[in-house]
């Protein structure tokens, strides 16, 4: 078991997904119970499904400087970024501690391979075509390299794609180089872009739902995929620290099935316990959890149990994939980000979608939006492969 | 100056062209034995019908940490696990992108779940019923690097042995050219963070640029340096095959080398 850890100080975060551009448009869009999930018109030959879309993508290119990085991966990247005064925290930190020690540790399942799957639509005699002659592009750690690029960072620099745990397990990442000296601040979060990759991927497990996704609901049918970025700003507390703070996490794996979780959720259990050791907290703390619910069959009963057996019914739970879709790796960020601000406005979101409890769900499960203090917060995210994450997350003073 | 990290080496696992596992490495490199031929990476820890069914990248991945851990002597189950790549399976990229543009409703459901980055420590995990963290990396072409740096850090701060596995698949198709990487090679390094006294100590410690790697005077070495960025490696395993006492740099991100001082026990 871990010890408890010192916590960090998250100085800045931002999100951008279907929901909107930035935080405030993700808070109005959850206190008025407003979904961003749309019937499916992404690419050449669109599936029947319905996706969470970032509305005006498509007319924002990179800036000339960061042309050669040019695709919609990276695209989503820099559109967050220019967020909530997200750059220029990232610039300061930089003036602040010298180039070399801000990492970036960022999480994402497919990258940018949207543009190497465009590459193949339009081979050129067998070869990439010229413009998408980017080395660059055709690489997993191609949004890492894109954002240390973009901030001229020369710190460690990692992608972390381990699925949809991918943008949670890198603020684990960041914790362990900070607690060790060797860097004094890192650019934590991810990015996921609708591909053909995940959607024909997705919808060859039969795991797709042909409706807005559900989760928790007795007859849900499946997820709906999203797209999303999200970044926050880790450094160590100090006296003025005011913002919120990660306070611990946990990691595991299943050891199960590389497409279905364990029966009894072992993994989500194990990164669970974790999470609250190195938090120095007990369930009986935790005022809300933001659930990785994606409304798949096995994932939603899994962990519906796990939060039946493990929290008191006054710890409130809820999904947010009814409003955003699951964002694969992205998912970490942006229900971090969602989760930070349910601290920030004293807000519990509702488990969108779902019109019919699973009978499985304790009573932690808040189907609507509720206004109540959060001091201490979780966020759960589980990947392909049994991979297991979970944050925690506190305001200043707690635990007291 | 101190380092920043330091830890102990306590299993190898390597397969290269021509040397399918440490031993046979250690053989070439000193001077005993010449390359032999290309052999299928043998993954005695996966069950035979994964075995059989795997893809090259898990196959690999596989074989290396296989014979790190069965060296360290530890029990697989409890260790924590990083595994680096630059590209993943990049045969099955490469799958996956001509079914796309093609016929996308037939992708095959196995090879889409085997197209994650990390299947290979999935099917790591799996096999050995290992419930502990599990971690899937790139760090472009400096993946082995970026990985080294990440695993020595896991092992550091939580106190715990760790095992690294970095691997790279040749390229395919219209996606080879673009990743340059001409053959398969992977490296597996079991890291403790606790003195050992027949163990290899690395005092590792991150420093600003990058030195670029020089190259060792073994043809069949560097020619296997450039055809893998897992095969940065190269540079270390070398000293840890010949048993010496040295310093070296490797690449661990843009503008960022860690130095590594390889200190063998007496």
């Amino acid at each position: 078991m871990p010890h408890p850890m010192p916590p960090l100080s998250i100085r800045a975060y931002t999100a951008t997904s279907a929901l909107g551009r930035g935080l405030d448009a993700h808070a109005d869009a959850l206190l008025a119970s407003r979904g961003g999930l749309e019937p499916n018109d992404f690419s050449s030959a669109p599936l029947d499904c319905w996706i969470g879309r970032v509305a005006g993508l498509e007319e924002e290119p990179l800036p000339p400087e960061l042309a050669e990085w040019e695709c919609r991966n990276n695209r989503l990247a820099w559109l967050a970024l220019r967020q909530d005064g997200f750059i220029d925290a990232v610039r300061d930190a930089r003036e602040r501690y010298g180039a070399s020690r801000v990492a970036v540790l960022l999480g994402t399942s497919t990258s940018s391979i949207g543009a190497t799957e465009e590459g193949y639509r339009r081979l050129d005699h067998g070869r990439m075509p010229a413009d998408l002659h980017r080395p660059v592009l055709h690489t997993p750690h191609s949004l890492a390299g894109f954002v240390a690029t973009a901030f001229d960072l020369e710190g460690p620099c990692l992608t972390v794609a381990t699925a949809c745990s991918s943008s949670a397990k890198v603020f684990g990442n960041a914790e362990r180089m900070i607690r060790l000296g060797l860097i004094d601040a890192a650019v934590v979060g991810g990015t996921d872009t609708l591909c053909d990759s995940v959607l024909f991927g997705f919808n060859s497990l039969e795991l797709v739902s042909g409706e807005p996704c559900r989760p928790f609901d007795a007859n849900r049918g499946g997820i709906s995929i999203g797209e999303a970025a999200g970044f926050a700003l880790l450094e160590r507390v100090t006296e003025d620290t005011t913002g919120p703070m990660l306070i611990g996490y946990g990691e595991a794996s299943d050891a199960h099935h590389m497409s279905t979780p364990h029966p009894e959720g072992l993994g989500a259990d194990i990164a669970l316990r974790d999470a609250l050791a190195r938090a120095g907290i007990e369930a009986g703390d935790v005022d809300y959890i933001n659930l990785h619910g994606t409304a798949s069959q096995k994932n939603d009963e899994v962990e519906a149990a796990l939060v039946a057996r493990s929290f008191p019914a006054t710890t409130r739970a809820s999904s947010t994939k009814g409003f955003t879709g699951h964002t694969l790796g992205a998912a970490g960020i942006l229900e971090a980000a969602i989760t930070l601000l349910a601290m920030r406005d004293g807000r519990i979101p509702g488990n969108l979608g779902a019109t019919t409890p699973d009978p499985l769900c304790g009573p932690q499960m808040a189907w609507t939006s509720e206004q109540r203090e959060v001091r201490i917060a979780l966020s759960n995210s589980f990947g392909f492969g049994g991979n297991n994450a979970c944050l925690a997350f506190a305001q200043v003073g707690e635990p007291a | 100056m101190s380092a920043a990290l330091s830890v102990w080496v306590k299993g190898i696992g390597l397969w290269a062209p021509g040397a399918a596992n440490w031993a046979a490495f250690c053989a070439v490199v000193g001077g005993r034995e010449a390359p032999g031929d290309d052999a299928r990476p043998v993954a005695e820890v996966l069950p035979p019908n994964e075995r059989r069914r795997a893809p090259e990248s898990v196959l690999l991945a596989a074989a290396a940490a296989g014979e790190a851990v069965r060296m360290s002597g530890l029990d697989a189950a409890t260790l924590p696990c990083v595994f680096a790549s630059a590209h993943g399976d990049q045969t099955i990229t490469d799958y996956m992108c001509a079914t796309l543009a093609g016929t996308p409703t037939e992708l095959s459901p196995t090879k889409f779940h085997n197209s994650v980055h990390n299947a290979p420590v999935g099917y790591w995990t799996i096999a050995t019923h290992c419930h502990a963290s599990s971690s899937a990396v790139s760090g472009g072409e400096t993946s082995f690097g970026a990985g080294l740096l990440e695993a020595a850090t896991l092992a550091v701060a939580d106190d715990q042995d760790v095992l690294l596995a970095s691997y790279d698949i040749a390229g395919a198709g219209p996606l080879g050219e673009m990743t340059a990487t001409t053959g398969p090679f992977a490296v597996a390094l079991v890291l403790s963070p606790h003195a050992d006294i027949g163990a290899v100590r690395l005092d590792i410690t991150p420093a600003p640029g990058n030195s670029g790697s020089s190259p060792t005077g073994n043809a069949w070495l560097d020619g296997v340096a450039a055809s893998n960025p897992s095969a940065q490696a190269i540079p270390l395993v070398h000293a840890l095959a010949l048993a010496r006492s040295t310093a070296l740099r490797v690449a661990a991100a843009r503008e960022l080398d860690i130095h590594v001082d390889v200190e063998v026990a007496p």
